[in-house]
C-alpha cells in the first residue's frame, strides 16, 4: 500500500512540533528554519495550515531537473533529491507549482520532503493528528465518513 | 547543550551590541530564564536604582529547553526592576519569539543604558544591530509588527514590541510578542519605553541542540503523553482555555467582584469559557474562533477570538474585525467581574486594545475597578473623567478608558498610574487591591486562603503565577486541600513557590504542572543540559531563586510590612457563597511561612539559610 501525507488544517494549533521533528530528522538539530514542512498562520482568520510536498506522480521538479538529480523512491512514492547530482541550479524551485522544493544556502543543494523513508517524523510528532500518513487511495475517507453520517437521516432521527 | 552559551549585551547609550559567553557557573546554579536572568540582574543592578533610570537593566532570557520539542518549549522571561512595583520583576511570555531568539544562537539579551533616540534591535543569527525607530515610535504594537515585517521583507521575523502606552509611561506597560502574547506584568514594558527601545525583531536559522538527543526525544515523547491524557491539559485547557475557571471560581465564592467588594459575580456565566463557545444571537457565530498553541506546546490553551462586527466597539472599524488573541481567565475577570461588566464582546475588544497598545489587562481592569468605586463614592467626578460615567457595569466606560490608556491620553493618563498611585492620589490608598504596588488577580483570598499568602509573599507583587495553590485548593492537584482553612497553607505555598521558580527557569510553561511535577521536569532537563540534573537539584535551585529574589527586594527597601494584603481582604468578610463570613487568615499563615523559609520573624533570610542555598 502506498501512503500519502494527509493534512487537516482545521486540527492544526500552530505548535510547530512538525517543523522541529523534520529538522531533527534531516539536519540533526531543532531548527524550524530548515524544516521541509512549514506551518502558515493566517492570523486574522485564526487559521494554521501545515504545508509540504505532496509527491506528485508526474513531478514538475523531476521533469525540470537538468541533471536527473530528482528520482522516484519506488517504495514510498517520494521524489528524492540526490545531493551528489544536484548542482543547485534551482530550476526545480521554479518548476514546482507549489513551492515545496527549496534551496539550502548552507549546502548549495535543494531540499524537499522525502517522507523520511516511509515513516514521516512530522506525522509522528503532530499532537492533534492534523498531519497523518495514510493510504494514498483513501485520503478522503474520513471526510466521506463524516458526510455519510449526515446522510443517514433515519439513524439521526432515531437518536 | 540546551543552552547556546552566548548572550548579547546591548548598550543603548553607546549603541553597541556585544557577544559574551554565558556564565556557565551561574547556569549550573540557576539553569536559565527566570533564575539565570535574575542572577544577572542581581549581580549587575543596584537594588535601589530608579526603575526608569538608565542604570536599570532589562533582560530577555530564554531557558535551556526553549526552542526544543519538549512540550511548551516556547517561554522567555523579561527580568528587570519593575516600574509598577519597584520590586524585582520577571514576566514570562510564550508565542514564537523566545524560540526564535534561541534559534538565532542567543540565550539572553541584556539591555543597558538608554538610547539617545528611539531604536529597535534587529537580530539575524549572529548579526545584531540597533536601528532608528523613528518610523514606528508612536505606533501600536500591531502597526510596528506590520511595519517591521514589511521593511525587512521577512514573514518569518519574530517581533517583540511596546505600544504607545509603554512610550507614554503607563506604569503597567507590557512587552507584546507575536501580536498577542505578552510579558505582561509589573511594568516591564514601561522600563523598555524608558530606554527608548521600541522593539526587538529576530530571525534565527541556527537551531538548538541537546546533550543526548535520543534520550531527549524518548523522554519528551513520554511526557507529552502525560499531558495528552490528563483531563486538565488534555481536555479542559484546549477546549476552554484558562477560562475553564470562570464558573468554577465563581461557584466557590472566590471571584473578586466590584473591586473585591463581593466574591461572586452575577454575570460570571456570560463571560465564561463556555459563553465564548456559544453562537452569538446577532450573527450566529461564537466569540471563540479557535484555540492556539504557543511554540512547541501540545496543550494549546490560547484563545483566538473575534468581536461581532455589529458590536458598538467595532462598528465601522474594520481594523478590529479580524481574529486575534481572545480572553484568558485573568483578563475576563479583571475587565469583567471586577468592573462588573458582563458584555463578552466588550471585554474581548478591551483585551484587543491591551494587546494592540501593550498594557497589562489585569492591572488595567483592577485599576478601572478602583476608579469605579471612587467614582461611585463621588471622589472621582465627571470633570476628572471627561464626562464618562465610570459606574460599575458600564461596558462603554471600560472600552473608552482602555483606548485612552492605550494612547496615554486624558483620564487614561491617571488610570495609567495603576491602582496604588491612583488611590493614593485621591486619598483612599486602602481601595487599591494591590500588594507591593501590583494588583492581585482573579482569586479572592477570602475564598481560597492559600492565595492570600501567595499574594502577600510574592516577590514581584501580587501574582497568581508564583504559587498557584488554586491547583490544590480547588482542582485537587497534586492533592486536594480545603480552600477555606489556613492550616498547612504555609508549607503548600512554599512548595509551590520553589517548584514554580524551577519550572520558570527551564523554558517550559507552568501550565504543564497541572499534569507534571518536578519529577517530570528533571529527566527532560537532564537529557538536554550539561551536568547531572536531579529532582533534588531542581528543588534546591527553586528555593535558591526565591531567596535571591527576596534578598534583592529587601535591599531595595521592602520589609515584612510589605508582606500583607489590602485591608478589605483582612477585615471585610465575604458576604455570599461558601466563604461567607470569612476574611483572609494571613496572620495565621505568615509566621509559619517565615519559619519554614528559614527567615527571621522580620522576614529576613538567616545566615544559615543563605549559606545552605549558596547565597552567602
Amino acid at each position: 500500500m502506498q501512503r500519502s501525507l494527509y493534512i487537516s488544517p482545521d486540527k492544526c494549533t500552530g505548535c510547530l512540533q512538525c517543523e522541529m521533528a523534520c529538522s531533527y530528522e534531516h539536519e540533526g538539530n531543532f531548527n524550524p528554519a530548515k524544516s521541509r514542512i512549514k506551518v502558515f498562520s493566517f492570523h486574522t482568520e485564526g487559521r494554521f495550515v501545515p504545508y509540504t510536498c505532496t509527491q506528485c506522480a508526474e513531478a514538475w521538479c523531476k521533469s525540470a531537473c537538468p541533471t536527473e538529480a530528482i528520482t522516484l523512491d519506488v517504495a514510498t512514492g517520494a521524489k528524492m533529491v540526490n545531493d551528489g547530482l544536484c548542482v543547485g541550479c534551482k530550476v526545480c524551485t521554479i518548476a514546482c507549482p507549489f513551492g515545496t522544493i527549496n534551496y539550502n544556502t548552507a549546502t548549495g543543494k535543494v531540499t524537499k520532503c522525502d517522507l523520511c523513508g516511509g515513516d514521516p517524523a512530522c506525522a509522528k510528532a503532530c499532537p492533534t493528528q492534523a498531519i497523518t500518513y495514510i493510504d494514498a487511495e483513501g485520503t478522503g475517507y474520513d471526510k466521506m465518513r463524516s458526510w455519510a453520517a449526515r446522510t443517514d437521516n433515519q439513524s439521526a432521527a432515531q437518536a | 547543550m540546551g543552552w547556546q552559551k552566548k548572550i548579547l549585551r546591548v548598550n543603548l547609550t553607546n549603541g553597541t551590541c556585544t557577544a559574551e559567553p554565558l556564565n556557565m557557573e551561574w547556569a549550573a546554579d540557576y539553569l536559565g530564564q527566570r533564575g539565570l536572568g535574575s542572577k544577572y540582574l542581581v549581580e549587575e543592578v543596584d537594588p535601589k536604582v530608579d526603575p526608569l533610570s538608565p542604570d536599570n537593566k532589562l533582560i530577555f532570557a530564554t531557558g535551556p529547553l526553549t526552542g526544543t520539542p519538549a512540550s511548551t518549549g516556547a517561554r522567555y522571561s523579561v527580568i528587570t526592576k519593575g516600574a509598577l512595583t519597584g520590586a524585582i520583576a520577571c514576566s514570562n511570555s510564550g508565542g514564537y519569539f523566545g524560540a526564535e531568539l534561541k534559534f538565532a544562537g542567543w540565550d539572553m539579551i541584556i539591555f543597558e543604558g538608554k538610547a539617545p533616540k528611539p531604536v529597535y534591535l534587529y537580530i539575524q543569527d549572529d548579526k545584531a544591530e540597533l536601528i532608528s525607530a523613528d518610523e514606528i515610535w508612536g505606533k501600536s504594537v500591531w502597526d510596528a509588527d506590520k511595519y517591521l515585517h514589511a521593511k525587512h521583507q521577512d514573514p518569518q521575523l519574530k517581533i517583540s514590541a511596546i505600544g504607545r502606552s509603554g512610550e507614554e509611561g503607563v506604569m503597567y506597560a507590557c512587552i507584546v510578542n507575536d501580536l498577542h502574547r505578552a510579558a505582561g506584568r509589573s511594568g516591564v514594558g514601561t522600563v523598555m519605553g524608558s530606554k527608548n527601545l521600541k522593539a526587538v525583531a529576530v530571525r534565527g536559522t541556527k537551531g538548538v541542540s541537546v546533550k543526548d538527543p535520543v534520550r531527549f526525544m524518548q523522554t519528551v515523547g513520554e511526557k507529552k503523553q502525560i499531558l495528552a491524557e490528563n483531563p486538565v491539559t488534555g481536555q479542559g485547557l484546549p477546549t476552554y482555555g484558562t477560562q475553564v475557571l470562570m464558573n468554577v471560581v465563581n461557584e466557590v465564592g472566590a471571584l473578586p467582584t466590584h473591586n473585591a467588594k463581593s466574591v461572586q459575580f452575577d454575570g460570571a456565566s456570560d463571560i465564561s469559557g463556555e459563553a465564548m463557545h456559544e453562537p452569538r444571537g446577532s450573527e450566529g457565530k461564537a466569540n471563540l474562533v479557535t484555540n492556539q498553541a504557543c511554540f512547541g506546546c501540545t496543550i494549546a490553551c490560547g484563545r483566538v477570538a473575534r468581536v461581532d462586527k455589529d458590536h458598538y466597539t467595532v462598528k465601522n472599524r474594520p481594523e478590529y474585525w479580524g481574529a486575534s488573541g481572545g480572553l484568558e481567565y485573568e483578563n475576563a475577570w479583571s475587565l469583567g467581574a471586577d468592573c462588573g461588566v458582563n458584555d463578552l464582546d466588550a471585554l474581548t475588544f478591551a483585551n484587543f486594545i491591551c494587546n494592540e497598545q501593550g498594557f497589562d489587562p489585569i492591572t488595567f481592569g483592577a485599576t478601572m475597578a478602583a476608579a469605579m468605586e471612587l467614582y461611585e463614592m463621588g471622589v472621582i467626578t465627571d470633570e476628572d473623567t471627561g464626562g464618562v460615567k465610570l459606574n460599575f457595569g458600564s461596558a462603554e466606560a471600560l472600552t473608552s478608558m482602555a483606548e485612552l490608556v492605550g494612547k496615554g491620553e486624558g483620564f487614561g493618563k491617571i488610570l495609567g498610574l495603576g491602582s496604588k498611585r491612583l488611590c493614593e492620589k485621591y486619598g483612599h490608598p486602602d481601595l487599591s487591591m494591590s500588594v507591593k504596588g501590583q494588583e492581585f488577580p482573579a482569586y479572592d483570598p477570602r475564598g481560597i486562603q492559600g492565595m492570600g499568602l501567595t499574594y502577600a509573599t510574592s516577590n514581584r507583587g501580587a501574582c497568581h503565577l508564583r504559587s498557584y495553590t488554586v491547583a490544590s485548593e480547588i482542582l485537587g492537584i497534586p492533592e486536594k486541600t480545603d480552600p477555606l482553612v489556613t492550616e498547612g497553607k504555609a508549607g503548600l505555598v512554599k512548595a509551590f513557590q520553589d517548584a514554580t521558580a524551577a519550572v520558570d527557569s527551564s523554558g517550559l510553561c507552568v501550565f504543564t504542572t497541572f499534569a507534571w511535577t518536578l519529577e517530570d521536569f528533571y529527566p527532560q532537563i537532564d537529557a538536554a543540559c550539561d551536568g547531572e540534573w536531579t529532582l533534588e537539584r531542581l528543588a534546591h535551585m527553586g528555593e535558591r531563586i526565591w531567596n535571591m529574589e527576596r534578598q534583592f527586594n529587601l535591599a531595595a527597601g521592602f520589609t515584612a510590612k510589605d508582606d500583607t494584603l489590602p485591608k478589605r481582604l483582612l477585615t471585610e468578610a465575604a458576604a455570599t457563597g461558601p466563604a461567607k463570613g470569612k476574611v483572609s487568615g494571613l496572620d495565621k499563615m505568615l509566621p509559619e511561612y517565615y519559619e519554614l523559609r528559614g527567615w527571621s520573624v522580620d522576614g529576613v533570610p538567616t545566615p544559615d539559610t543563605l549559606q545552605n542555598l549558596g547565597l552567602s
